[in-house]
């Protein structure tokens, strides 16, 4: 059966396209390691990850409690910088999870196939990222309790939105990206669903994972409609998926602020996104490969090949846009662009541009030298680097601009206090807390489309003419 | 369990006698291959109301079966244009009639619809998702509690790497005897009759 070395056999494929499964598993083996996971006892490391990853996650809601019960002054924001940390952390996570939409949705319309071991981790981080993304514009309104004011529900007051708010446009894409994200999600797990429930052999399990697979049967009555639903989730996400930062890169482009007011947001945004996106999923995913070595075989050095290969050219991508910004706003020649560039650059704020800069733009050049794709702590320090140079982008963007208001006497800088801090540290451990949950509780790899990508799932396998 | 499914070593065997009535017959393969030639030969026997079982979707398999493109496309544009919709007359109903609003001079009118186009995008986005997945639960009959081919113990195998055929008892070309005879004939194994809960 081995075609790639029985000259009589060849065909164009075994010769160029390596294996995206590594040596030679079977279905069988596909399902049983991805499922034992979630069968075996739980480990030890969980336990203790979890208690540490959980502890901090506590931070961001007791720190929100605190803010709400005390005031809105407990967070560092004031004249002149009133989007602060908050707006920073959500476009920090939102950005984040346009990766995993960009794997699952792109990547499949575009036949990627290399992309199916590794989409089902990357569409859950999507949500989490999107869930931690979503608290700070909640609680940013000031008062949570009057967050509905920003659903079109009639009210007492009569007052209807304005619906051509860059702020309100947010709302509506931020929320459509997170329930169709949810909804890719599922559809994309209900068949693996069906193989743990089919597995199962305790009776509380069956039931819960049965319930959870809907009935799924397999049949290709089901699965006709099943890929059509498929490819059309994938189709509606991609373009969802360059709306929803470009909208978000609105809530700047479309003010008057200069440094803001800029016509490459949009694209510079999303490809900001899907490079700080594409470093979280190899920050995720080299832990998770490290702790399970048998996921070796399906998450192969190729795809962290291919991974940095996306961070390198994003990464390039996000440094025209800086480049191109500073020229625009020499070129420009207004004096208030002139100015916002240059007190970004070399204000109080140099030390976060400089970061910046260089997480951003220098660091991933390393991943020109093949060496540095394929050896597993120079791409996990590489993606440390880019987390971070994400972050500083946003408080870049956000804070620098704000600090210099058009008068002089309202300038001012951004101070963060100890909550701001802990409600962001929270936030991590509850992305984390999340990840491990759903690296114990659901297939992490979606099984069903590895399987499908084996040479021996073609009807035509072996066959001589096709 | 066990007394439900009766597996059939001979075509001439009968089976085990159950008061449930019969689901289907059942066939097991072992490869994509197999299960995808055996598919065209049912369908060019005549069959109509039987389907093949995988693990993952095998390219090429509705022709195999004779099956029409999925019309679920159908319905997303509907939920598409539906999303469409709404976002129309929440924003210009809201905006032109309960509170019209002017917004740095501009009234809402012709000229200002394109501050109004990206929530349309988005509903429609979001009608359209929530429209595939749900339909495509609903042209499928999901979710189900159970459903008879769960009777069968080896099609536990199907989500994992086995392949299978049944074809139902309603169908009207079947016939326990000969439909028994044409899975055989098929190079399967395992022929099974699968029963109804009783």
């Amino acid at each position: 059966m081995d075609s790639s070395l029985n000259p009589s056999t060849l065909n164009s494929e075994a010769i160029t396209r390596p294996p995206l499964v590594l040596n030679k598993r079977t279905m069988g083996w596909i399902s049983s390691y991805v499922s034992t996971i979630v069968e075996s006892k739980t480990p030890r490391w969980w336990f203790v990850s979890i208690a540490i990853t959980s502890s901090i996650a506590l931070l961001t809601p007791l720190m929100l409690i605190y803010l709400v019960a005390t005031g809105v002054g407990v967070w560092g924001n004031n004249s002149p910088v009133f989007w602060a940390w908050d707006i920073t952390n959500f476009v920090f996570w939102i950005g984040i999870g346009h990766a995993g939409t960009l794997i699952s949705a792109i990547l499949f319309i575009t036949r990627q196939k290399w992309r199916t071991s590794i989409n089902r981790a990357a569409e859950a981080m999507t949500l989490f990222a999107v869930v931690c993304a979503g608290i700070y514009p909640m609680f940013h309104v000031g008062r949570i309790w009057k967050v509905y004011f920003l659903a079109p529900v009639p009210n007492s007051n009569a007052i209807w939105q304005n619906f051509r708010s860059p702020l309100l446009w947010d709302v509506f894409a931020v929320s459509t990206y997170f329930t169709v994200s949810v909804l890719f999600w599922y559809t994309g797990l209900i068949p693996d669903l069906a193989t743990v429930r089919d597995r199962c052999t305790t009776k509380i399990k069956k039931f819960i994972y049965g319930v959870m697979a809907l009935g799924w049967r397999g049949g290709n009555r089901q699965w006709r409609h099943y890929e059509m639903a498929y490819i059309l989730l994938a189709g509606l996400s991609t373009p969802l998926v360059l709306s929803v930062h470009s909208v978000v890169s609105f809530d700047f482009a479309t003010s008057v602020i200069p440094g803001w007011h800029a016509t490459i947001f949009p694209p510079y945004f999303v490809a900001g996104a899907i490079f700080g996106g594409f470093a979280m999923v190899l920050t995720i995913m080299l832990p998770a490969r490290a702790i399970y070595p048998q996921l070796h075989d399906m998450i192969t050095p190729g795809h962290i090949n291919k991974m940095a290969k996306v961070i390198l050219l994003t990464g390039s991508i996000v440094g025209y846009a800086y480049l191109m910004e500073l020229f625009i706003a020499w070129y420009g020649a207004n004096p208030y662009e002139r100015a916002a560039f240059w007190y970004r650059a070399f204000g109080p704020y140099w030390w976060a541009y400089a970061s910046m800069m260089f997480c951003n733009v220098v660091s991933p050049q390393v991943f020109w030298f093949k060496w540095c794709r394929t050896n597993v702590y120079a791409v996990f320090i590489v993606c440390m680097f880019v987390n971070a140079g994400m972050w500083f982008e946003r408080f870049v963007i956000i804070a620098t601009t704000l600090a210099r208001d058009f008068l002089p006497s309202s300038w001012g800088l951004f101070h963060p206090t100890i909550v701001d801090i802990l409600t962001f540290i929270g936030t991590f451990g509850l992305f984390t807390t999340l990840f491990l949950l759903f690296v114990r509780f659901l297939p992490m790899i979606c099984m069903f489309e590895v399987k499908a990508v084996l040479p021996e799932a073609n009807p035509h396998y072996g066959e001589e003419h096709h | 369990m066990e007394r439900s499914t009766t597996k059939m070593t001979t075509p001439t065997t009968t089976t085990g006698s159950s008061k449930a009535p019969i689901y289907a017959v059942g066939v097991e393969f072992d490869s994509a291959r197999d299960l995808y030639h055996a598919a065209e030969k049912v369908r060019d026997a005549g069959y109509k109301r039987w389907d093949t079982f995988s693990p993952f979707p095998i390219h090429g398999m509705d022709t195999a079966m004779g099956l029409p493109k999925s019309w679920l496309s159908a319905l997303v544009f509907i939920g598409g244009l539906t999303g469409f919709s709404t976002a129309v007359f929440m924003e210009f109903g809201a905006s032109s009639f309960l509170y019209p609003l002017i917004v740095d001079a501009k009234p809402t009118n012709l000229m200002t619809i394109p501050a109004f186009f990206p929530i349309m995008f988005e509903l429609t986005i979001l009608f359209s998702a929530l429209t595939a997945t749900f339909g495509m639960l609903a042209l499928n009959g999901l979710p189900r509690w159970n459903h008879p081919l769960f009777n069968w113990d080896r099609f536990k195998k199907v989500t994992e790497d086995k392949f299978y055929i049944a074809i139902e008892a309603t169908d009207e070309k079947f016939s326990l005897e000969e439909t028994r005879q044409f899975l055989q004939s098929l190079g399967g194994s395992h022929i099974t009759v699968i029963y109804h809960d009783e």
